[in-house]
């Protein structure tokens, strides 16, 4: 069975996220990264399978040259080849779908396994993109995944309950929690990660769609006020929502 | 964690692996063995799958092959939850797989380091009831038989010496005496099982009471000179040389267990409200975890700074004293306020708390007692020569 995963980098959610000078990124002074979480899982589901059934595990990433910190996690963890698609900008959504398929059509895998969002933008957009372009089914935020020869067996999560769907190989499944626990990479094979290759292809279309304008930290919650019920509270509202908050 | 430690990728994924096993693995269980007063030996065999135990061993014997920093780094994760089972992983390293590999042939090398990297124990008897910080006056003595010795005597408070994971002990006994009138030692490599060699564990700890602590008395115990650890004659110059990178891992866990209580208690303390403000902006209170703070990172620099000595092969004997001088000392204090700053919650068992409080207190007895590390650091500074 030939697997590809794709993980991407992204930061802690543990850690404190400082807006950049150009308000339109993070500052990654003392943030630390990780492999995305949902990603993780998708490592883990591309190991089992292999386990079960044979062949390839490939971790594919598209990002900057730091993005091969979690490349040596999937090293870590068991893959079989790590593959980085370099860019240097930022991107989104669309140019990450791109670059996937485009690496994809060289390998042709069985399965593409990923997560089902990442959970610095969360745009839930990735799966379905590469689905569109490599014209192969995609079926997001699985659960539970069973492969017997081509049928694929897969239970989504939806609004207060599940659903089974069933498809065929090849696929692109989207992991959710749930699906597995990820294992923890040994000791020896963290060891031994870093001595292993890393693959290394350029960016081929840098197509993009959407255009950051600006993010912010949320405001910090403040502690209500919590007047009494007379007439003269209602004056009070009025005022405070005027002059206070100036909604009014 | 501080921007200021440089420590390499994989430095910092054992980091992450270890931490993150420990918090989902180890940390559920912590206060029901501690309360048991339980060794397990599942959570030891989750351990060993991860490569723990035999850290800094090449893969030739099946070890994990880690430099000196890793090796510190993942017990220093263990200890920042549970101390027992960072007591667990560095005796087994420094006091158990280390003499093996530093000062075994070949042959007991081959015999022993594959099983013990592979999920079995292996203690080191060095105190007796009569003989702690005073191991010149060890009374365990082995006479030569023909081709073999016969060893008589007892050890005390010995570390994974009987678990039902553990495959035997080396011993320290004296063979003779030397020319200037001191006694001669041996260390022998002894396998449980061997006829009269009886370890038991001990009951009633304070602290680490998840780990495996044991007497040992030995009875006409018949090795063959096989059992030797290096040569005769060497065994207290093995026995030093092994405390002074034993001191390190002990200076790891003073180092996790003072993170963890610091964790604790900054956390507790920023959202417990008294008098309408969270307890962290009291001075009283913010100066402790200010304090606990910097001496983490000292603690911390210094420490990884003394291993990449030892990576590089440099002597470290007044170094790893200073070492597990302050991180234990450290460990005392950040216990110490951390109970404080949860109050009546921290004396309670279900925080975990009380038990980094009771944990910390062997730190600064266990290998070598805080005033022995100031014997060996006013020695080395040359204060009585």
């Amino acid at each position: 069975m030939n697997i590809l995963v794709c993980i991407s980098r992204v930061p802690d959610t543990a850690s404190r996220v400082i807006v950049g000078s150009d308000g339109k990124t993070i500052d990654p002074q003392g943030i630390k990264y990780i492999v995305n979480p949902y990603d993780e899982i998708a490592l883990e589901e591309g190991l089992r399978l292999r386990e079960k059934n044979g062949g390839t595990v490939t971790a594919l990433t598209v990002g900057g040259e730091s993005s091969k910190e979690q490349l040596r996690t999937a090293l870590a963890m068991g893959v079989d080849s790590a593959v980085i698609v370099k860019t240097d900008s930022s991107f989104d959504s669309f140019f990450v779908a791109n670059n996937i398929s485009e690496y994809a059509k060289s390998i042709n895998p069985d399965i593409i396994l990923l997560g089902k969002q990442s959970v610095d933008f969360d745009s839930l957009q990735v799966p379905s993109i590469l689905g569109e372009l490599l014209g192969l089914p995609s079926v997001s935020v699985v659960t539970k995944l069973a492969i017997e020869g081509n049928t694929v067996t897969a239970e989504r999560e939806i609004e207060g309950g599940k659903e089974v769907v069933e498809t065929s190989l090849p696929c692109i499944i989207s992991a959710q929690k749930g699906l597995n626990d990820p294992r923890y990479p040994k000791l020896p094979d963290i060891m031994k990660a870093k001595s292993k290759p890393i693959e290394e292809k350029d960016a081929v279309n840098s197509d993009e769609r959407v255009t950051v304008m600006g993010i912010e930290i949320p405001l910090k919650k403040r502690a209500g006020i919590i007047l009494g019920g007379e007439d003269k509270d209602i004056d009070e509202v009025v005022r405070l929502l005027h002059e206070e908050s100036k909604v009014i | 964690m501080s921007p200021n430690i440089f420590l390499t990728d994989d430095q910092v994924l054992i980091r992450d692996t270890i931490r993150k096993f420990a918090e989902e693995t180890i940390k559920p269980k912590a206060i029901e063995l501690d309360d048991k007063e339980e060794f397990s030996s599942d959570l030891t065999k989750q351990m060993s799958d991860l490569g723990l135990l035999g850290a800094f061993i090449p893969e030739q014997y099946g070890g994990s092959h880690l430099d000196y920093v890793s090796y510190i780094i993942a017990v220093e994760e263990l200890a920042r939850v549970d101390g027992s089972q960072a007591a667990t992983i560095a005796a087994h390293n420094s006091l158990g797989v280390g003499p093996i590999y530093y000062f075994g042939s070949e042959e007991q090398k081959q015999k022993y380091l594959p099983k013990l990297t592979a999920g079995s124990l292996w203690g080191f008897g060095l105190t007796e009831p009569e003989a702690g910080s005073d191991a010149g006056n060890t009374q365990t003595v082995a006479v030569p038989d023909g081709d073999d010795w016969i060893i008589n005597g007892s050890k005390i408070f010995i570390t994974n010496a009987s678990t039902d994971m553990t495959l035997g002990s080396t011993v320290l006994a004296v063979t003779g005496k030397k020319p200037d009138g001191r006694k001669e030692m041996t260390c022998f490599l002894i396998e449980n099982g061997t006829k009269g060699f009886n370890p038991t564990a001990m009951k009633g700890k304070m602290m680490w009471r998840a780990s495996n602590t044991s007497e040992i008395s030995l009875e006409d115990v018949r090795v063959s000179k096989d059992a030797v650890l290096g040569r005769v004659g060497d065994g207290f110059k093995q026995m030093l040389a092994t405390l002074d990178n034993g001191r390190l891992s002990i200076a790891a866990m003073g180092l996790g267990l003072a993170q963890g209580a610091f964790e604790l208690a900054l956390n507790y303390a920023k959202q417990r409200i008294t008098f309408n403000k969270p307890l962290s902006t009291y001075q009283a209170t913010a100066f402790k975890l200010a304090d606990t703070d910097m001496g983490l990172e000292l603690a911390r620099n210094y420490l990884y700074n003394v291993c990449r000595m030892l990576d590089h092969k440099r002597r470290i004997s007044k170094e790893s004293a200073i070492c597990k001088l302050y991180c234990s000392e450290l460990a005392h204090m950040a216990a110490d306020h951390c109970v404080q700053i949860l109050g009546g919650y921290g004396l309670m068992k279900e925080y975990h708390a009380e038990r980094f409080y009771r944990d910390q207190k062997l730190l600064e007895i266990g290998e070598g007692t805080s005033e022995i590390q100031r014997l060996v650091i006013s020695r080395l500074i040359g204060c009585y020569d």
